[in-house]
């Protein structure tokens, strides 16, 4: 409690110093209110990861604020070094989502020093002095296996018969496959009828998906339900389920995370019944909280995506307008 | 054949397992036209790792090793895939995404052979370089296509059979036939057993090496079309990631040594079904997620156990020898010996 009350008096007087400071580079650098963000991206992996990059492009312009933008290619000691030069240029604030968890509170006390305010995105750091950076801005991984338990148990309320579940896990250890098989478990625990009858990893891909699934058809002849833990690994237990003989979203209900633009297509086509988006359009967001942090108004520590859900029905509407 | 027999009694003991668990786990039925079992899944996903086994043992029956087929098994999927989403034919996209793999595979024969580079260090360039260029194919992405003729590679059926294992079929034979039927085999054995003293005793070495590691490149190449056929996409990430592991300890289980010198073709096939089945029941007895790597490196632990003469020796020899010292241990010595 005493630490929690420090953290927040320290938070407090920086955001105070920041305040001037932020007021003393407009002055010696800009001169007008235009603000300058720095942003270093993990890189471009994945069609999740160049939207990411895509939204905080367009909503910097949308919102005037003009953007530095570097691409860390997976490495930290690439990004280590954006960061410097970041802090070397003066820019206003500094955002960005770091490749790894730990190894950050050198370069961020750099920053400290020199009252550029920082905010993570998407991913977190495991720095113990949570005064190094303003907010953290990102998906609720807990929150969006609440949702696909929760459309589970809305789909089922009907019904007394008991519902097998199988579950396909993210990569073992990772946060998001440990958070939303805990948001899952909270909310489908509460109710005896469900029942998951078998759970392993898929690491995240379609190869491990379908091999997984296929093993399951074999063990578990009465499956009604499989949750996945990203569209990709739903992709390929799909093509097993359909090698079985099966009819994925009718005899095996299907529930995924991630809404990428296969997994939607998949949805809109009927094989999947329900996904949970984990959104990489954080953009606005990021803006809106840096002309916060900059003009010295107290942002919450934890900022959450704004994320939604679809349906069948849904997915058929906007599926031509996704970004990725 | 007596040099399969212990992986032959550890792949039973392992069905056994599963049939415990699974009481059908043996039926075979024929489901929308082809065969439908879990026996044929563990053939149809095993059959990546059996191409890529074939290709690393005559590697290391050289005295080589090769760490690149993984990063050879996402550059041809890569590049397969790439090329059938912009509107190529398959046999172009299959043809190209092949003659590549020859081609990196050479370049590995080329720096172990010629320049004389350890094969670990030759082959470790490309097993990381080799990654970033199948990202660099795909821009990072995993690229989905829609191709029933591509699909037939790693996921369709001919005559009810999976197309995956007649592939593999196919391929065993030709290479049994080549290594055993014609000399190549000696010579590989012989340049694996001294390169040097073969080399003066008329073999071209060199030739050999780089015959060797172009071939397990294009096995491996195989492979990542199967891979990437199966579910009609490439991953440039995690297609292959860490197959080449799996493929030496199929190797090893299959009785070849990694000192170079004597191969078994057989044994590399019983050690790639060992380690699929494994990988089978897994799943299928529900082993937690994690847990299943210390319950896989137990049983290799288990297997790597009953493979060696000497343990065998110390462990059944002794409990033996007082009732009967009359055949058995005989038999033993013929054996280590």
């Amino acid at each position: 409690m005493l630490k929690r009350i420090s953290a927040l008096v320290l938070a407090a007087v920086l955001t105070a110093s920041c305040g001037s400071g932020g007021g003393a580079t407009s002055a010696t650098s800009s001169g007008d209110d235009t603000i300058t963000m720095g942003f270093s991206q993990v890189g471009a992996e994945s069609g999740w990861r160049t939207a990411n990059t895509k939204s905080v492009q367009d909503s910097a312009k949308n919102a005037g604020v003009t953007l530095k933008f570097s691409d860390a290619q997976q490495k930290q000691e690439n990004q280590i070094k954006a960061l410097r030069s970041f802090i070397q240029q003066k820019v206003d604030i500094i955002a960005f989502s770091p490749v790894v968890e730990s190894g950050w509170d050198t370069v961020l006390q750099e920053a400290k020093r020199a009252n550029i305010p920082v905010i993570l995105t998407d991913r977190a750091v495991d720095s113990k002095d949570t005064t190094l950076y303003k907010t953290f801005l990102g998906s609720d991984f807990v929150e969006e296996g609440k949702k696909a338990g929760q459309w589970l148990v809305e789909e089922y309320k009907s019904s007394t018969d008991p519902v097998n579940i199988v579950e396909l896990q993210g990569t073992t250890g990772s946060a998001p496959a440990n958070d939303r098989k805990a948001g899952f478990l909270e909310v489908v625990g509460a109710d005896p009828k469900f029942k998951i009858i078998a759970t392993q990893t898929g690491d995240f891909t379609r190869a491990k998906g379908k091999e997984v699934m296929e093993a399951f058809l074999k063990s578990n002849p009465d499956i009604d339900v499989l949750y996945a833990h990203n569209d990709d690994m739903g992709l390929g237990a799909i093509e097993a389920i359909e090698g079985a003989g099966k009819v994925p979203g009718k005899d095996i209900k299907i529930i995924t995370v991630d809404a990428v633009k296969d997994g939607m297509q998949a949805l809109a086509d009927g094989k999947i019944n329900f996904i949970v988006e984990c959104s990489p359009l954080l953009g606005p967001q990021l803006m809106d909280l840096a002309k916060k942090v900059l003009k010295g108004e107290q942002v919450p520590p934890r900022v959450v995506t704004e994320e939604t859900t679809f349906t069948q029905e849904q997915a058929k509407e906007v599926l031509s307008t996704r970004q990725y | 054949m007596r040099r399969l027999l212990w992986p032959l009694v550890i792949l039973a003991l392992l069905l056994l397992v599963n049939v415990v668990f699974t009481p059908n786990f043996l039926s075979i039925q024929m489901r929308d036209g082809h065969l439908y079992g879990s026996l044929i899944d563990i053939l149809r996903f095993g059959a990546p790792l059996m191409l890529v086994s074939l290709g690393m043992t005559l590697v290391i029956a050289t005295g080589g090793i090769d760490l690149s087929v993984g990063s050879v098994v996402a550059i041809s999927g890569a590049l397969a895939c790439l090329q059938i989403s912009q509107d190529a034919g398959v046999a172009w996209a299959v043809a190209l995404a092949l003659g590549l793999s020859v081609l990196l595979g050479a370049w590995n024969g080329f720096l172990v052979a010629t320049v004389g580079i350890q094969p670990i260090i030759a082959t470790l360039i490309l097993m990381v370089a080799g990654r970033g260029l199948a990202q660099l194919i795909t821009d990072g992405q995993i690229i989905t296509i829609v191709n029933p003729a591509y699909k037939l590679i790693g996921g369709g059926y001919l005559l009810a059979v999976p197309f995956g294992i007649l592939l593999v079929l196919a391929v065993l034979a030709v290479t049994a036939f080549l290594v055993r039927r014609l000399a190549l085999g000696l010579l590989i054995e012989a340049v694996g057993g001294n390169a040097e003293a073969s080399r003066l005793a008329g073999v071209r070495s060199k030739g050999i090496i780089i015959v060797v590691y172009a071939f397990a490149a294009l096995c491996a190449g195989l492979a990542g079309l199967m891979i990437s056929s199966n579910v009609s996409s490439a991953d440039g990430n995690n297609a292959g990631l860490w197959i080449e592991l799996d493929a030496i300890l199929a190797v090893v289980i299959g009785g070849t040594s990694l000192l170079g010198g004597r191969f078994s073709l057989g044994g590399t096939i019983l050690g790639a079904l060992i380690i699929q089945t494994l990988t089978t029941t897994i799943y299928s007895i529900g082993v937690p997620p994690e847990t299943t790597l210390l319950f896989k490196a137990l049983v290799v632990t288990v297997v790597c156990l009953i493979q060696s003469p000497a343990f065998r020796a110390k462990v059944l020899g002794r409990r033996r020898r007082p009732p009967a010292p009359g055949p058995v241990p005989g038999e033993k010595v013929r054996v280590s010996a």
